[in-house]
């Protein structure tokens, strides 16, 4: 029979599934990864609600290694026969493949910190709680005959991985995501916010901002493409965060040499003012102390003060290279893409962006971008659109909303060109689990603009 | 399966649903890929569950577990409703979803060769075989072989009476190779970009494509780019392969007809549309030979299924016939809405209600948006084409939040001169406005050059979900585009 799991599995229960995987594996080596997971969210849309969901789920991962081949099985069930049906699954695409060369071991143990990262409050939160917020959203959006849309989710999630090398890691989270975009006839203003603390997030703050960026943007006006001045929101500088670390920050893309650091560690390749690293142990992002390979991730620093300083590890990317470490900053593994930056943080400057502003003397403001994407990761070119509030800043004031443009920029080039930081870190969560980006503002100097739209 | 689909609607009703359905999937997928020589990843998850959704008080509620037995049907059946309700106290305007659909019928994917059914060591063998064709050319630095499969079956049973059991089988493949030099990386791919081309079907889709066959010209051509002098910034005239056109479809006139991003329910996240309910029916999207279809019955497409996740059964409509915009893609909310306000327009889904899970809410997804052929063979376009640009297979994508302004790389392109192909060109890039765009478009390649790529990576909606869809495409030309942008 299927076995129901509950709304908090805990380390015992985690533990206790992982140990009959471990027990009944007959594979040189076992990984079991678990995730569980409830989910709630609230979407709307022109003022009204028009989704509301709620999700709870279990994933168990098993990889397993037979000398040099190794086999990964997955499932969502954790009664013992599916559990035993998952590791017989693993063990047995194991032996069916050829030995892969580059394969050494699991991780071993290592010390991974706790850290507090459960809210109460925001595992409580329910379908009303998140109805009440939004409420507040659509009432606001009502009374400025703006149309509101967004989403309010919650996220309780445990992870908990443990190989039969000795590496056992359980770390439960919470968090908590409310975002907004107004909309008039022709212009849209965006605001929200991520807190590990549902109390934390405050509806009426978010509402507010967005009216006011959405009056502001109406009836904006085109600007000519080209080499501007900006200043990028957090949002923004998160989003191009995001994309570098992804491009080029993880070692398997150093080492095949397909990043824009090969060969340029050591060496200036941002602003002195850039001092950038990675720490999933930092409280002020979403904390995740281990990777998934269970493995404790450590704080690395990728640029400091400009100079390109280091990338991070998994096990598989520390084994094959002489002198290097794991890092704790693996993906599920195996797998093609490497490790990755997951908790970056942009170090603050010291100006508000109300100082940045007064002090441009022409240039454009950035709220947030959409649709960034890949145009040459070597270069670090980057397109995309901004979106919900883009203004024309002149003489240290918000002259006017511009029509949306297009970027086109090298990242690092863009880099080189800050000579403002804001002194306010926000959290920025990206789609995709407990990752996040930790940016303040930031003022470049040249950004190019390749095109425009029509709105 | 009925008595479990019938207590789950019986709870609902039995706290105050109006309608209820519910959808039961069990999934099972296998993944492998294999990296320079050395089998990268092997796996195979299996996934199950149900996903309750229901509209009380005027409003729509959703919840979902993978725990699938009766005490739990109970609770999340409730849970259904009490979401709802919570939704329906910020509400004003009731949800209305139109006439009923009422249907009970059984769907399973046409297969030849069952995916499952081949032996784990003939993937690896077939894969590993491209890879070495590929690695034996020099200057390939990273070669990343793929196959894909998955089965999934559903059971939808709705308070309306239907009962629908599918059986949905896909089977995909990819490759791509890597070349880097000093400062610049070159890829090409085959099939289709993302490493990844997918249909629904069985291993027959693997044997009709022949990785290993292909292997040597996409090395050799990746190699060759990174001596290859970037595409020129100017403004041209562009061809596009059918694989590239895929996803100019895909962003530009698949996603903005969409009727829930139309009404506004993806504003906050993937955006709006510019395609508003007053340009239906009379709004030039192209020229004349642009003609654009959803159809969700073409065979052995990725977007292909029996019924929608709302039930619905799968159709053909026209999106664009020469050059108008004629039609939107629906779900049974969003059809009666633009029916109240446009009597014209159909009262019933056209069946575009898909969940990329059992834990997830259906939204509107494209199906197969494809660009219907021309008259025109490849050759005797480019010979027809006196100074241009042909590009050649995806590389980068993007589009504003109305689906407007977009720009695409390409990883492939040749220089066209005097009717002939002439030099291949680094780095191409091309931008422009969607009806502009469309509106410059003069000829379009025949039947014997169409065919269907599928997207398995289409991302929308909070939470995230990726839906499988496709395009049939041929090449085509279009005049007077931007091309070659970097910074």
């Amino acid at each position: 029979m299927p076995r129901k799991e509950a709304e908090v599995l805990g380390r015992g229960r985690m533990g206790e599934i992982a140990g009959h995987i471990l027990r009944s594996s007959r594979a040189d080596q076992t990984e079991v990864s678990l995730i569980h997971s409830v989910e709630g969210l609230t979407r709307f849309a022109a003022n009204e609600i028009h989704q509301n969901v709620a999700e709870r789920d279990t994933q168990v991962r098993v990889r397993v290694m037979i000398g040099k081949r190794t086999g990964v099985a997955s499932g969502n069930q954790t009664d013992d026969e599916s559990l035993a049906a998952i590791v017989a699954n693993a063990e047995q695409i194991a032996r069916l493949q050829p030995e892969n060369p580059e394969l050494s071991s699991l991780p071993e143990p290592a010390a991974v910190p706790s850290i507090d990262a459960f809210n109460e409050h925001t595992a409580a939160c329910g379908p009303e709680r998140r109805a009440a917020g939004v409420a507040v959203i659509l009432d606001r959006a009502r009374k400025a005959t703006l149309q509101a849309s967004g989403a309010f989710s919650t996220t309780q999630e445990e992870m908990y991985i443990a190989n039969s090398l000795g590496v056992e890691a359980y770390h439960p989270y919470t968090v908590g995501t409310l975002l907004t975009v107004l909309m008039g006839a022709t212009g849209s203003g965006y605001a929200g916010a991520a807190s590990l603390d549902i109390d934390q997030i405050d509806a009426g703050a978010i509402a507010e901002t967005a009216v006011e960026k959405a009056l502001s943007s109406r009836d904006p006006e085109e600007i000519e493409p080209g080499s501007y001045t900006v200043i990028l929101e957090e949002e923004a500088m998160a989003d191009l965060l995001f994309y570098l670390g992804y491009m080029g920050l993880g070692a398997l893309s150093v080492q095949e040499k397909r990043s824009f650091l090969t060969g340029r560690l050591g060496e200036q390749v941002a602003s002195e003012m850039v001092t950038l690293w990675d720490d999933g142990t930092d409280p002020r992002t979403i904390p995740l102390p281990f990777d998934f390979e269970g493995s404790p991730r450590q704080r690395v620093m990728l640029i400091e003060k400009g100079i390109a300083r280091g990338v991070v590890y998994d096990s598989f990317t520390a084994g094959r290279e002489p002198g290097a470490s794991n890092t704790g900053h693996g993906l599920p593994a195996p797998n093609t893409t490497g490790p990755v930056p997951t908790h970056l943080f942009l170090a603050a400057g010291n100006v508000t962006k109300e100082e940045m502003l007064a002090s441009t003397e022409r240039g454009i403001w950035v709220t947030r971008f959409h649709y960034t994407n890949t145009v040459h990761p070597v270069k670090t070119i980057l397109t995309g659109m901004t979106r919900d509030g883009t203004f024309l800043i002149e003489d240290g004031k918000i002259r006017r909303p511009l029509r949306n443009l297009r970027f086109t920029q090298s990242i690092l080039e863009a880099l080189g060109g800050i000579d403002m930081l804001g002194s306010t870190l926000k959290l920025c969560k990206r789609s995709f689990g407990p990752f996040a980006v930790c940016a303040p503002a930031a003022r470049i100097q040249r950004f190019t603009f390749t095109g425009t739209t029509e709105f | 399966m009925r008595e479990l689909t019938d207590r789950a609607l019986d709870t609902a009703t039995g706290h105050g649903a109006a309608y209820a359905d519910i959808r039961i999937v069990d999934r099972r997928a296998q993944q492998l890929a294999v990296k320079n020589g050395n089998v990268q990843q092997v796996g195979e998850d299996t996934n199950c569950g149900f996903g309750i959704r229901v509209l009380a008080d005027g409003a729509w509620g959703f919840a979902s577990s993978g725990h699938l037995a009766r005490e739990e049907v109970d609770r999340v059946a409730a849970l259904a409703v009490t979401i709802a309700k919570a939704s329906a106290s910020a509400n004003t305007d009731p949800v209305e979803i139109g006439p009923p659909e009422v249907h009970i019928d059984r769907y399973e994917t046409p297969v030849k060769l069952d995916p499952f059914a081949i032996p784990l060591e003939d993937k690896i063998e077939t894969l590993l075989a491209a890879d070495k064709r590929a690695r034996a050319v020099n200057g390939v630095a990273i070669c990343t072989g793929r196959m894909r499969c998955r089965r999934e079956k559903k059971t939808f049973a709705s308070t309306e009476g239907s009962f629908v059991e599918q059986s949905i089988v896909e089977t995909g493949l990819g490759l791509s190779v890597v070349a880097v030099a000093e400062g610049e990386m070159q890829r090409r791919s085959y099939p289709n970009s993302i490493d990844m081309h997918q249909e629904t079907g069985g291993y027959e889709i693997v044997q009709s494509w022949d990785l290993p066959g292909h292997a040597t010209q996409i090395a050799e051509e990746a190699v060759a780019l990174l001596a290859a002098p970037p595409c020129p910034s100017t403004v041209t005239t562009l061809i596009l392969d059918g694989s590239q056109l895929a996803l100019q479809v895909h962003e530009s006139c698949g996603h903005p007809i969409e009727l829930d991003r139309v009404y506004g329910t993806e504003a906050a996240f993937a955006g709006t549309s510019f395609l508003t309910p007053d340009k239906l029916g009379g709004f030039r999207y192209g020229s004349e030979v642009v003609n654009i279809t959803a159809d969700a019955t073409t065979p052995g497409a990725l977007g292909s299924f029996g019924y929608d996740d709302e039930g619905v059964p799968a159709q053909a409509v026209d999106i664009v016939r020469d050059g108008i915009f004629v039609g939107y893609l629906t779900s049974r909310e969003t059809a009666s809405r633009l029916h109240r306000t446009i009597p014209k327009a159909p009262e019933r889904s056209n069946g575009c209600m898909r969940a990329s899970g059992w834990n997830r809410v259906p939204l509107i997804r494209m199906t197969n948006v494809s660009l219907q052929p021309g008259s025109w063979t490849l050759d005797d376009l480019i010979a027809d084409t006196d100074d241009g640009i042909y590009m050649i297979t995806n590389k980068s994508w993007s589009i504003d939040d109305k689906r407007l302004n977009f720009q695409f790389g390409t990883e492939l392109a040749y220089e066209i001169k005097g009717g002939r192909l002439g030099r291949m060109l680094r780095n191409p890039t091309y931008t422009g406005m969607t009806p502009e765009f469309w509106g410059r478009c003069d000829a379009v390649c025949n039947a014997d050059h169409w065919r269907v790529w599928g997207t398995p990576n289409c991302g929308k909606g909070q939470p995230m979900q990726v839906a499988r869809v496709a395009h049939g495409t041929a090449p085509a030309r279009f005049r007077d585009v931007r091309v070659g942008l970097m910074s």
